[in-house]
């Protein structure tokens, strides 16, 4: 089995760009990703690409040719579609095809256009990745479905607002150096607090923004890097998907996330190393509970453990083990389709050294969670410095 | 363009809405036990696929709930509303939480299931009613 290295990522700046075509987006980040693997065009094999809403969002079906076009691409393509985790399977896929040695140099990542429509018609859009019998046609919104699945945590294990507030306030803090980060403004956790209720008992403070982006990276096979003199000094080391009912309600306690619980289980025997050897992490805070969740899926914390992780600082830029130093989904800002891709660029950059936060990283071993709907799906990676 | 796919019925859906709505509400159970809701060919707990109808219990229990305070497409203009995921001996079925203040909602209260209207749309819609 070929490893599989990063040659190269590439985000554009995340926030509001309503006017920005998606083609133009992907065709920015795509760039940037090929100019720092050094790669020529012509070698890249296949683009993996995500995306979620772009059918409603950009009327724009069939976007995968459209964006190999977009990026110089002559090669296959393919969508994959599943919620805020497309980004997450793209890079799977992508590097699934490395390792079976059916490529050697791909191209995967993702693109979400979303403030091009009104945020009535966003928070719709976005709505069709839940159940749409059992849960949107009974008003289900997706801070709503959050939210349920928050006041169902604090009812099984305690906490509350405030222990979600330092999760924002930790988040926000760490994307005010990052150049790509749609929020780089530090806030309190009064302010969280004192913000309207969305979805009681999440507030605005609790929800990511609606974000413009995308990301790609460049995957190799370690011998192609070898023989082509690529610098790609981090692997994926270890990749891991897991699955659940679609409805929160037919889920066993809406509290937990067992897709996530599965796709690290995957990821971590994959790699051949342990939760002791990673020393930062991306998760999927599309709302602040989520990080909790994540944090818990993932196997960091024990189930009720994660709420006070924050608060007690074990999650900070200086804390033990450093979370969504790249601001996350909840200051950086979440493309819903490009997130996936997003984090496993954060992640390499971080590894690196090349990223403003890099210093806060103490060690080789890296993990990215993604999550779709309420983790319905989950995508794992674990990403290691090997030279 | 304007969808007009509310005209259709969703089969299994729309007969499981009829049935709460006369008060014959039921799910659908297989061998082993396992409880789902339809339209369904196969049990999504083990494969099984001769499911049969049972009667959906006449009080359920509040799970989780939120008050919406930002709604979406039929629900924009109804904020705040309540949304509740309730339990029915096995059966968990999510639905607005009307007959109640918001701030009366809590975990563990008792609710039946019915169907109600949104007046936004006209459409049907699940509904939990205070007990």
């Amino acid at each position: 089995m070929s490893r599989v290295r990063v040659a190269g990522v590439g985000l554009t700046e995340f926030g509001r760009a309503p006017e920005r075509t998606g083609r133009e987006l992907f065709a920015e980040a795509s760039a940037r990703a090929l100019d720092d693997a050094g790669v020529d065009r012509e070698a890249v094999s296949a683009l993996h690409y995500g995306n979620f809403m772009g059918a409603l969002g950009e009327r724009q079906g069939h976007q995968a040719p459209l964006m190999a076009e977009a990026a110089g691409l002559r090669c296959p393509a393919t969508r994959y579609e599943l919620a805020c985790a497309s980004a997450g399977a793209a890079v799977r896929g992508a590097v699934q095809s490395v390792r079976g040695g059916e490529a050697d140099v791909v191209v995967a990542g993702g693109m979400e256009r979303m403030t091009n429509r009104t945020i009535e018609e966003t928070t719709e859009a976005l709505a069709i990745a839940a159940d749409e019998l059992f849960e949107v046609r009974a008003g289900v919104t997706f801070p709503g479905a959050y939210a349920l699945m928050a006041r169902s945590y604090f009812e099984r294990f305690g906490g509350g607002p405030a222990d979600l507030a330092h999760v924002a306030v930790k988040n926000h803090a760490n994307a005010v150096p990052n150049e790509y980060a749609q929020y780089r403004e530090e806030i309190a956790v009064d302010d969280a607090l004192d913000a309207p209720t969305i979805a009681d008992p999440l507030g605005l403070y609790d929800s990511c923004p609606v974000t413009d982006g995308a990301s790609a990276v460049v995957l190799v096979s370690e011998s192609y890097a070898e023989e082509n003199d690529v610098d790609a000094s981090v692997a994926v080391v270890g990749s891991g998907q897991g699955g659940d009912r679609l409805a929160l309600q037919d889920r066993a306690s809406p509290a937990r996330t067992p897709a996530t619980d599965d796709a690290a289980a995957e990821a971590f025997a994959d790699a051949g190393c342990s939760r002791e050897d990673v020393c930062a992490v991306e998760v999927h805070d599309c709302f602040t509970i989520a990080e909790v969740c994540a944090l818990e899926g993932l196997g960091f914390y024990d189930p009720g453990e994660g709420i006070g992780a924050a608060r007690r600082g074990e999650t900070t830029a200086d804390g033990g083990l450093p979370v969504n130093l790249s601001g996350g989904l909840k200051a950086k800002g979440h493309p819903v389709g490009a997130t996936g891709g997003s984090q496993v660029a954060e992640m390499t950059r971080l590894l690196r050294g090349d990223h403003p936060n890099s210093d806060a990283v103490d060690g080789t071993v890296g993990l990215t969670h993604n999550a779709g709907g309420t983790v319905a799906s989950a995508v794992v990676h674990l990403l290691e410095v090997v030279e | 363009m304007t969808w007009t796919d509310e005209e259709i019925r969703d089969d299994g859906f729309d007969d499981w809405l009829d049935a709460v709505a006369a008060d014959e509400g039921y799910h659908l159970e297989c061998p082993d036990g396992h409880a789902s809701l339809p339209p369904r060919l196969v049990c999504p707990d083990c494969g099984a696929t001769d499911l049969s109808e049972a009667p959906l219990a006449d009080a359920g229990e509040v799970v989780t709930h939120t008050t919406v305070h930002v709604g979406t497409g039929a629900f924009d203009d109804q904020t705040p509303y309540v949304v509740a995921i309730a339990e029915f001996d096995g059966v968990r079925i999510t639905g607005l939480v009307r007959g109640v203040d918001p701030d009366d909602v809590d975990v563990g209260a008792p609710v039946e299931v019915t169907v109600g209207e949104n007046p936004a749309t006209g459409d049907r819609v699940v509904v939990h009613r205070a007990r």
